[in-house]
């Protein structure tokens, strides 16, 4: 049982990790075009070298 | 809507032309402008990578993004890029796209609101996971001590998380009790707040049952359709504040010592106002020196250009197209004819809002049904244990119970579903409760021109004409900005023909345009002008020499999928109705061409605002498609409206759906998602009663654990959101 006072803790440690990812990302706007996104990572436009 | 190339054209949208105004107003002078472009065709990734690369390649573009969710592309350009240039090359590339005013796009991109709604569900997710898997092991079996361990946890995630997520639902309950009336956010407040409470005075006394799961999982749920409708309501703007933007604040007026620019509040009747080609009329009132062409159709409808002379009666409004003149005030500002049909739609848009949603009509009932139930509950587990205790547990599980969850997810979920089908076949819905007025709509009212004509006239019979006649009619028309010269270029120059070299290339406004060719005048402009007969069709005529006129005629041609949709509606047994401004023969004609029967000619704006009410007054639901100022009134006072996306933006505003193509087709393909998705509606609502119905009687006998509860409130909540996701 003493492990839950490690595992609890570390759960939601990463919970609110994804929590601040999440809210920098929208910040960032990465959520604007999601289906232009998922289309975008087919084009071959920068598979050499990013602009 | 007719499209001027020349730069100095009146603009379709008037509040571009304020655009510029306002950015000086401003202060700091930007190097670069950021223009918006709707690319209602766009669908892969080949679209997304033609588009950009079309538009990197222009002079001045720095960069370009398209957003394939929002069809459209955000280009960061130099000050003197042209949208109109950007437009033509993408359409050149074989995309269709029109000019989006940034100003008021602006407004709605940064959805500050839409961006706070995602944060508090992403932070109610969270907390969410996190209680419900505490959850779970006290559901499988922990005891004493662990078991309170893992409740005192749960509150410390679950109590902030509610407090913060569950913002939008107190404010607007307490708004609503602050009114005296009941809203489903009141339900939802006390349902939070009883779980909540009942919950931490249950783990502090180390009680079995606490709800913390069940409050964070009802703000989720309630979250995810708040999130929803918001997203689908995006869009909505008001028509009445747009329509000032068309308004012309300042004028030029003729004093004594000359021209000077006033604010037109300053103007009085009998004032003369100087207006100079390219500008809109700033008041109403008689053409008094000068004679231009004016584009009339922000009033009438009716979009080819009408001669004006000294004499006739002008209004704000209209566009000035090829002469300089001067005008005498009969009425400015608030007395306009514009300003009257502005208030009318602020008139008729108050009116509209009495519709009531199926999902208000069902909050009605069910607001104060819960609280009945809760309240009998209470009172009768308190006459029957006398245990306070015991009797406001069980209260707090009928509210968790009869969680509106599934109701608060029923309709945005199909509304989001359908506005999204919709959306990828061509048609934006701007209003919550659109889809759920079209279902009912059996009358069907359109507007002609613009509408189920293209709006811009084509040239017939260019073939016909000599090779020579063709070279200087090309020459001509070329000299012109006039819609009628710059359609027949756009054909001849279509069918190979290069233009003759004319000399002394002159424009008379009102008339046409004459020149030099091989020592013989030439002449390109109105019968009466050239020497000819006029002919009843709208046409120009052409003169060479003391040769013989040729007069070249002009048609409105039917938009893409006109009749199909007349066919479709009729076969659907809907009434339809052509309502047009124009002459009566030429709406007679063109109504037996798309196949209606029922027709008004000659209608003014208020005539067709009157039609609706009249249709309305009758018991009939009334879906009015139009694209004019002269609809927008019509428009706002029908149960439901569509304008095409060339309509003006004040018809768009006014509209609740806007067709994002060129074509008429998602018209039905909407009436037809708009039943689909009020059945939906109504399976919901179903769906979440059987639910209450199963579960309540559960938690007024004291048999609602929490474990039931979670099961109850996320099974409800799926079931109806996989039933709406059956549209798509």
């Amino acid at each position: 049982m003493e492990v839950l006072g490690l595992l609890i803790p570390v759960s939601l440690a990463l919970g609110a990790l994804g929590l601040v990812a999440f809210w920098w990302l929208l910040k960032k706007g990465q959520f604007d075009d999601p289906e232009g996104d998922a289309h975008r990572i087919l084009r071959d436009d920068y598979d050499d070298k990013p602009k | 809507m007719t499209a001027l190339a020349d730069p100095a054209r009146p603009s379709a949208c008037p509040a571009c032309d304020v655009g510029p105004l306002a950015e000086q107003v401003a202060g700091a002078a930007p190097t670069q402008a950021r223009l918006m472009i709707a690319l209602p065709g766009i669908h892969c990734a080949g679209c997304i990578s033609g588009v950009e690369r079309a538009l990197h390649a222009l002079p001045g573009v720095r960069d370009a993004r398209v957003n394939l969710t929002l069809r459209r592309v955000a280009v960061e350009a130099d000050l003197d890029v042209d949208t109109n240039t950007l437009c033509h090359a993408l359409s050149d590339a074989g995309y269709e796209a029109h000019e989006l005013d940034p100003g008021v796009l602006a407004a709605t991109e940064i959805d500050a609101t839409g961006r706070a709604l995602l944060m508090r569900l992403a932070v109610a997710v969270f907390a969410m996971m996190n209680v419900m898997l505490l959850s779970v092991a006290v559901w499988s079996g922990a005891e004493g001590v662990t078991r309170d361990m893992m409740h005192w946890i749960s509150a410390a995630i679950a109590i902030p998380a509610v407090i913060f997520t569950g913002q939008p639902f107190y404010v607007s309950a307490f708004a609503a009790l602050k009114a005296r009336r009941l809203n489903m956010d009141v339900p939802i407040t006390l349902a939070i707040a009883l779980a909540v409470g009942t919950s931490l005075y249950e783990t502090m006394l180390s009680g079995e049952h606490a709800y913390f799961d069940a409050a964070i999982a009802l703000c989720t749920f309630l979250l995810a359709g708040r999130y929803l409708d918001h997203r689908t309501r995006a869009n909505a703007r008001s028509a009445a504040q747009e329509l000032a933007a068309l308004e012309v604040p300042r004028a030029l007026q003729i004093t004594g010592q000359g021209t000077q620019s006033v604010s037109i509040a300053d103007l009085r009747p009998g004032d003369l106002v100087r207006v100079l080609p390219g500008g809109r009329i700033p008041v109403d009132g008689v053409l008094r020196d000068g004679s231009t062409e004016l584009d009339r159709s922000i009033m009438t409808g009716e979009t080819l250009p009408a001669a004006a002379m000294p004499g006739d009666s002008v209004h704000a409004g209209e566009a000035n197209l090829t002469g300089a003149i001067t005008v005498e005030v009969q009425a400015a500002g608030r007395d306009t004819e514009l300003a009257r049909i502005a208030d009318l739609i602020a008139v008729a848009e108050a009116g509209r809002n009495n519709y009531t949603s199926l999902a208000d009509a069902a909050a009605k009932l069910y607001a104060p049904g819960v609280h009945i139930i809760a309240a009998l509950a209470a009172v009768g587990w308190f006459l029957a244990t006398m245990d306070l205790r015991v009797a406001l547990n069980i209260a707090a599980a009928v509210l968790i119970i009869t969680c509106p969850c599934a109701l608060g997810l029923a309709v945005p979920a199909v509304t989001t579903a359908a506005s999204a089908r919709l959306f990828r076949k061509g048609l934006l819905i701007k209003s919550g409760t659109a889809l759920e007025r079209l279902a009912q709509v059996d009358t069907v009212v359109f507007d002609k021109t613009g509408t189920l004509t293209d709006g811009a006239p084509t040239a017939l019979g260019l073939q016909e004409l000599s090779e020579a006649e063709r070279g200087v009619a090309l020459a001509l028309a070329q000299g012109s900005a006039h819609p009628l010269a710059l359609s027949m270029a756009r054909g001849l120059a279509e069918l190979g023909v290069h233009p003759v070299a004319l000399d002394a290339v002159k424009e008379h406004p009102g008339f046409g345009v004459e020149g030099q060719w091989r020592g013989q005048t030439v002449r390109l402009g109105r019968a009466g002008w050239v020497g000819a007969e006029a002919l009843a069709t709208t046409a120009t005529y052409l003169k060479i020499g003391d040769g013989a006129v040729q007069a070249i005629a002009f048609d409105d041609a039917i938009r893409t999928g006109a009749e199909a949709l007349v066919a479709g509606l009729k076969a659907q047994g809907k009434r339809v109705i052509l309502l047009s401004g124009d002459v009566e023969a030429a709406v007679s004609a063109f109504a037996a061409r798309v196949g209606i029967t029922e027709v008004m000619a000659e209608a003014r704006p208020e005539a067709k605002a009157e039609v609706i009410m009249a249709l309305r007054d009758s018991g009939e639901t009334v879906l009015m498609v139009g694209d004019g100022m002269n609809d927008t009134a019509a428009l706002t006072a029908a149960d439901v409206s569509i304008s095409p996306a060339s309509a003006l933006e004040a018809a768009r505003a006014a509209s609740d759906m806007v067709l994002t193509g060129g074509s008429l087709a998602p018209i039905l393909d909407a009436m037809a998602t708009s039943v689909a998705a009020r059945k939906r509606i109504k399976e919901n609502f179903t769906i979440a009663s059987v639910y209450n119905l199963l579960a309540v009687p559960l938690a007024v006998a004291g048999l609602c654990s929490p474990l039931i509860a979670a099961l109850a409130m996320s099974s409800s909540s799926l079931t109806v959101s996989l039933n709406a996701l059956r549209l798509r």
